[in-house]
């Protein structure tokens, strides 16, 4: 049996808790409990649902690909014909359209739950971190939308790399702090949000963008998420008349995958998790946390961890700015040891080559982030051809435009 | 010495405690065992090593920096073991290490190896009561006093609850934030210590925040003990006469100049 539900002190299985000075303990007591409360309130689920219909664009649509999956030539390949006709074996892989999302990505799920809730517990101030810039982005505009005041911590590493998003989240009136500590890369911004929240921590919420940290983050970002899983459901179901055989997201902190999977936990359908295997699998150069990492600490919850022999937070690599972290929401590490969800991971290069062979054949720019899914999913099509698959297409590519273009 | 008997003697002497706090590793391996030993022949009353992390959370810039050298200088749980074990034992030692390095040892090992090599305390800064259960089972196994930290933040069962977990002392955040100096001991500091007293009759030390000796001196009158890191660990990294600073954060702990306000009592644990 897959525990759905953390248990009260917020352990899935023997993954997360709540490890943080006790400055901020009682403050996750309060959200806890507002969070439940909220939770329950029919007047919050219907304002969360009227955001997710009229501002952030949902229900997203979910898209076959006919030519992505198809062939087995390079990018560029026409499969024949130019048309392609439904053969017996085929694969028959879907989009769920997360980049159609408002602001470009998934993350504006959370977000405009989470600042619904900052709003009802009467926080003025919100901060947030972000490695791609997509979760800065959809919580700035979240912030925007109620009038709260916004700060988000970014690695300075990433605020070079993906200069658009910071762009993006100043327009909105946010303020972006650049982290200079450590790797300069998301952990970095989560420890120095971590230590504002510290600070400040009385009219502050803070918002974090992935299914990561102390409880109840974990649940609580997932549950905001689960409505991409929920969604494809019913669509597959009209499209297919049945459940898909795999799903396919990738793995970051893992909101975007827990957000497709949970609601497909407690059927036979497969899922694989797709991290970052950046250079290859040496310590460093990847952020493939599930396939290489231990138990251990971070950012307020036991869960994997790329670690070194003493307990020191590893090094990351991805030339995706949102999977470049050691760590991992705890979640997909008691998925991952139950066996119920297969993890594996996509080397930079493989995910540049998918990000340019959905561009090419179906006019898509999918983030750096879910070309990885889109890599893994090809390959999958190619050795088990004849299944239905859902790929989360979890952020647009337009922010890695510099990156796949070859000038950063 | 355990934590215990050092409160003993102070209180009997009608003094604070002075806790002074270095990082391993830092400017250089060599200079932080060398300045372990000047802090304890210069007054310090207790000495609590920090070992290095990657990812100091609860930390300001000054610490954060002193951590990123000593881990840069190869300072590790070996290291600090080994200088614990070159001291005389006159001065109790704490160590001040976040959960992660520790748990990868393993929690038996880890406190077992500490108690062995002359550690009298331990301090988990991202360890909060709630899950500290193996660890608590553990240290009072192995005679190690694990110590829990309070905020200002806390409600008062939680208060409560950290004092009853807490062993040796009380370490209570004068402020919400992270480590480092302030020009002024913050505001409230001394209304939360009161409302801890009113919990425990453990030792209460008060801590972060804490650089001068005018902000030791007040606090004294209110807490049994003073923890004073950033402003050492600057002087470290400047090559300042630590044996001086020690010395006159030292004398401000002495109460006899003024009436005592709220006095230790009771016994440590
Ligand atoms: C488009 C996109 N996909 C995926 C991720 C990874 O995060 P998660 O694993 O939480 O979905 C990010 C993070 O920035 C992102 O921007």
């Amino acid at each position: 049996m897959i525990p759905s539900q953390p248990d009260r002190r917020g352990y899935f299985g023997s993954y997360g808790g709540r490890y943080v000075p006790d400055t901020v303990f009682p403050a996750l007591d309060e959200l806890d409990r507002a969070y439940r409360a909220a939770r329950r309130d029919p007047a919050f689920r219907r304002e969360l649902g009227d955001l997710l219909r009229a501002t952030v664009g949902r229900p997203t649509p979910l898209t076959r690909v006919l030519r992505f999956p198809a062939g087995t030539g390079k990018a560029g390949a026409r499969p024949s014909g130019g048309t392609v006709r439904r053969r017996r074996g085929e694969s028959r892989m879907y989009l769920k359209r997360e980049d159609l999302c408002h602001t470009g990505a998934h993350k504006i799920n959370n977000t405009v739950g989470q600042v619904l809730l900052a709003r009802r517990m009467g926080k003025r101030r919100v901060i947030a971190e972000t490695g791609a810039g997509q979760h800065g982005v959809a919580t700035a505009t979240a912030c925007a939308l109620f009038g709260l005041k916004c700060t988000v911590y970014m690695g300075s590493d990433d605020v070079k790399r993906q200069a658009m998003n910071v762009y993006r989240m100043r327009l909105l009136g946010a303020e972006v702090v650049p982290v200079e500590s450590g790797t300069r890369t998301l952990k970095d911004a989560i420890n120095e949000a971590m230590r504002d929240w510290v600070t400040r921590v009385r009219d502050t919420y803070y918002c974090i963008g992935s299914a990561v940290g102390p409880h109840p983050y974990p649940l609580m970002v997932r549950d905001f998420q689960s409505v991409i899983g929920l969604e494809a459901k019913r669509q597959i179901l009209k499209e297919e008349g049945r459940l898909p055989d795999l799903l396919v997201a990738c793995v970051g902190g893992g909101s975007n995958a827990m957000g497709l999977f949970h609601p497909f936990l407690d059927t036979d359908v497969a899922m694989v998790g797709v991290e970052a295997g950046g250079r290859g699998p040496q310590p460093g150069r990847h952020g493939a946390t599930l396939c290489h990492g231990r138990p251990g600490i971070l950012h307020g919850a036991l869960s994997y961890l790329l670690q070194d022999a003493k307990g020191q937070v590893l090094p990351t690599h991805s030339v995706s700015a949102g999977l470049d972290y050691p760590g991992v929401g705890p979640e997909h590490a008691c998925l991952k040891d139950s066996g119920r969800v297969r993890y594996t991971s996509v080397p930079d290069d493989a995910a540049l080559e998918a990000f340019h062979r959905m561009s090419e054949l179906e006019g898509i720019l999918p983030a750096l982030e879910s070309s990885h899914a889109l890599a893994y999913a090809l390959r999958a099509c190619r050795r088990s051809p004849g299944r239905v698959l859902i790929v989360n297409l979890s952020g647009r590519g337009d922010k890695d435009l510099d990156i796949a273009g070859g000038r950063i | 010495m355990t934590l215990s008997e050092k409160w003993e003697e102070l209180r009997s002497r009608n003094e604070a405690g002075l806790v002074a706090y270095l990082m391993a590793g830092h400017p250089t391996l060599d200079k932080s065992f060398e300045a372990i030993r000047t802090l304890a022949e210069n007054g310090a009353d207790f000495i609590e090593i920090g070992l290095p992390f990657s990812d100091p959370i609860a930390d300001g810039p000054v610490i954060q920096e002193a951590s990123n050298i000593g881990l840069a200088n190869g300072a590790d749980l070996d290291t600090v073991l080994g200088a614990a074990r070159s001291m005389d034992g006159r001065v109790p030692l704490i160590l001040m290490s976040y959960l992660n390095p520790l748990h990868r040892r393993g929690v038996n090992r880890s406190v077992r190896g500490l108690k062995a090599a002359g550690f009298a305390g331990l301090i988990i800064p991202d360890l909060p009561a709630d899950e500290a259960g193996d660890w608590m089972a553990a240290s009072r196994k192995a005679g190690l006093d694990l110590i829990f930290l309070a905020a200002p933040t806390s409600p008062p069962e939680r208060l409560a609850k950290i004092a009853a977990a807490s062993s040796g002392f009380v370490y209570c955040v004068s402020l919400t934030g992270t480590t480092g100096s302030r020009t002024a001991v913050a505001a409230g500091a001394e209304a939360f210590l009161r409302r801890m007293r009113g919990r425990t009759k453990k030792p209460l030390a008060v801590g972060f925040g804490v650089s001068t000796p005018e902000h030791v001196k007040r606090l004294s009158r209110v807490a049994d003990g003073v923890i004073v890191g950033s402003r050492i660990v600057r002087a470290a990294a400047q090559g300042e006469d630590l044996a001086a600073l020690v010395r006159s954060l030292k004398d401000a702990t002495r109460r006899d100049a003024g009436p005592k306000v709220c006095g230790p009592r009771g016994g440590a644990r």
